[in-house]
């Protein structure tokens, strides 16, 4: 019999504001997780800027390196794999990764695996829990919203995506309505508790059975609400603006994520992405689940909802041991679709 | 002493390895595809070639720009990463300094090489060799033509104008420096990477770490942010 030696593998994500090596042991195991924010940076211009991102990358990517192997104490040599975000992201900023992770995987001659980006999103959950298949993920981020049917490892099946804005840019585009400072999210989040949902804004339900969002028209109708408002000399209170807007942002993503998980059967619903971090949502859906017995709802904690390397590693542990691999030809894929065999 | 020597920072792409008496090899083309895509199959095709693995090297030399902020930033990240992860030491020397050494070394006079920025605009500098030395003589920038031309005709020597883009901006150089412009020959378009290893070689190694493109100008949002923050103050 042989034993298996530990895995360790080096995760490596640039692709949007910020620069995170991690170093993850089989696959379940943060050793190492550095992540360098530029948003400060950022928050000077109300949003990413995709080429000043991309020069902060550069400035950090192999003091983030150093420091990721300095906390970790782990040489280079006992690396097995480098995984690497190739997409989606700002192009440039992924570039950085890419050419980094395949300069360090060509030095030392060590298997390069490539990863989508939502593919790490959904596995920062196996950094706190054992996946239990089928699954469902409901990913959540400034990007994305979708929700992702797992039947095993390495297998993603998108059976809803929004048709406009992702949740995340609505919270940002409607901050920016009420003034808040960027990013907008966490802010909303907060008024949100501070204010009640009495104004009926829309929710956009799609054609049943369907699994999609679409978030443009709570947004124009929020934009609305406001200027009507105004118009007519009066103001509403951004607390309860922004608890109306989350109340319905939340009561379509739950309400679909429970619909989805009893039709799919699922054993495991895993939120992923940065706006789990929104406290509204955690609580509908912790709140959602809990008649559901036999299904596990698995939240990860704030740190790993927001881009890390961690799960990028982690999503990368699984995909080199179902075989993938990338060579030197890999380049950052901006508008990557994330696919059933990843 | 093994020598990497890496440029992305414009169309054209060179790999260049240096040892101690001679050139090893050279890898350059100059087609507009996609640097990221080819620069680590290059570098290890010609490795491999030459017979030297990765942990022979000595030192990494890298095109620092001026030229594309994508392309430049493509090298410079795969040169960093692997002078810190070999632990050698890196140097980077100017696109256009590498330019002129790549045509200019045995020419009476000043060397222009120029990279085109768009817009009427170059990327250039101006260099002269003497004793075997390439000596920066007007610091690389970013210029109109017509305003780079016009202070040239001042100079008490030829200038010979060096560079793949020189078709874009040859005839407003010729309007208004007559004979006194010459014009390198189409096979010394292409920055040399031996000629880039070999200014290397012998400049200061530099912390890879904090190792940086030099992009010439600040990025647009950047020099809007600054602009405003003067006119509030
Ligand atoms: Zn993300």
């Amino acid at each position: 019999m042989t034993i298996k030696k530990e895995q360790l593998i080096v995760g490596i994500e640039t692709s949007c504001d910020e620069t995170a090596v991690a170093i993850v042991k089989n696959g379940k195991e943060i050793v190492a997780n550095v992540v360098a924010s530029q948003i400060e940076s950022h928050k000077r211009f109300g949003g990413v800027v995709p080429e000043i991102a991309s020069r902060h990358h550069v400035e950090q990517v192999t003091l983030v390196l150093e420091e990721a192997f300095r906390q970790g104490k782990v040489g280079i040599d006992e690396i097995d794999a480098i995984a690497v975000t190739e997409g989606p992201g700002l192009v440039g900023a992924l570039l950085i990764g890419v050419n980094a992770a395949k300069a360090l995987a060509f030095a030392h001659n060590i298997p390069l695996v490539n990863v989508h980006h939502i593919a790490g999103h959904i596995y920062a959950n196996r950094l706190i829990e054992e996946m239990n298949f089928p699954l469902l993920s409901l990913v959540v981020s400034g990007g994305h919203t979708e929700l992702v049917f797992m039947k095993e490892h390495g297998h993603f099946e998108v059976i809803g995506e929004t048709r406009d804005d992702a949740a995340g840019e609505a919270y940002d585009k409607v901050a920016r309505v009420l003034g808040l400072p960027y990013p907008g999210g966490p802010h909303i989040d907060r008024l949100a508790h501070e204010g009640t949902a009495d104004l009926d804004l829309p929710r956009a339900w799609l054609e049943t059975g369907s699994y999609d969002f679409s978030f443009s028209g709570l947004k124009s109708a929020v934009i609305n609400t406001v200027h009507n408002a105004e118009q007519r000399g009066e103001k509403i209170a951004p607390e309860t603006l922004a608890a109306s807007f989350q109340a319905s942002v939340v009561d379509v993503l739950v309400t679909k994520a429970v619909q989805a998980a009893k039709e799919y059967k699922v054993k495991q619903v895993l939120l992923a992405g940065g706006v789990a971090a929104n406290k509204g949502l955690r609580a509908a859906l912790t709140t959602a689940f809990e008649s559901l017995e036999d299904i596990q709802l698995v939240i990860p904690p704030l740190s790993l909802c927001t881009d890390n390397a961690a799960m990028i590693a982690a999503a990368g542990s699984i995909l080199f041991d179902k075989g993938k691999r990338a060579d030197l030809t890999l380049n950052g894929n901006p508008g990557l679709e994330i696919s059933i065999h990843n | 002493m093994k020598i990497l020597s890496i440029d992305t920072s414009n169309y054209a792409l060179g790999i260049g390895l240096l040892d101690e008496t001679q050139v090893m090899g050279e890898y350059i083309s100059n087609i507009k595809k996609n640097h990221s895509v080819r620069v680590m199959p290059a570098i290890q095709t010609l490795m491999n070639e030459c017979g030297v693995n990765p942990k022979d090297l000595t030192k990494i030399v890298v095109a620092k720009g001026p030229g594309s902020y994508t392309g430049v930033r493509i090298g410079v990240t795969i040169a960093k990463t692997l002078a810190w992860t070999l632990n050698i030491p890196i140097t980077g020397v100017s696109s256009l300094e590498t330019l002129a050494a790549s045509a200019g070394r045995y020419f009476n006079g000043y060397i222009s090489p120029l990279f085109d920025a768009r817009r009427g605009q170059i990327y250039t500098g101006l260099y002269q060799f003497k004793d075997g030395q390439l000596l920066s003589v007007e610091s690389d920038q970013l210029v109109l033509t017509t305003e780079w031309a016009p202070k040239l005709k001042a100079m008490d020597r030829d200038i010979l104008f060096v560079g793949n883009d020189l078709p874009l901006h040859s005839e407003a150089i010729k309007d208004m420096l007559g004979a006194k412009a010459q014009f390198a020959v189409v096979t010394e378009h292409n920055p040399r990477p031996a000629e880039l290893a070999l200014l290397g070689r012998d400049k200061p190694a530099e912390d890879p770490h904090s190792f940086v493109p030099n992009y010439i100008r600040l990025a647009e949002a950047e020099a809007k942010w600054l602009e405003a923050q003067k006119n509030n103050n």
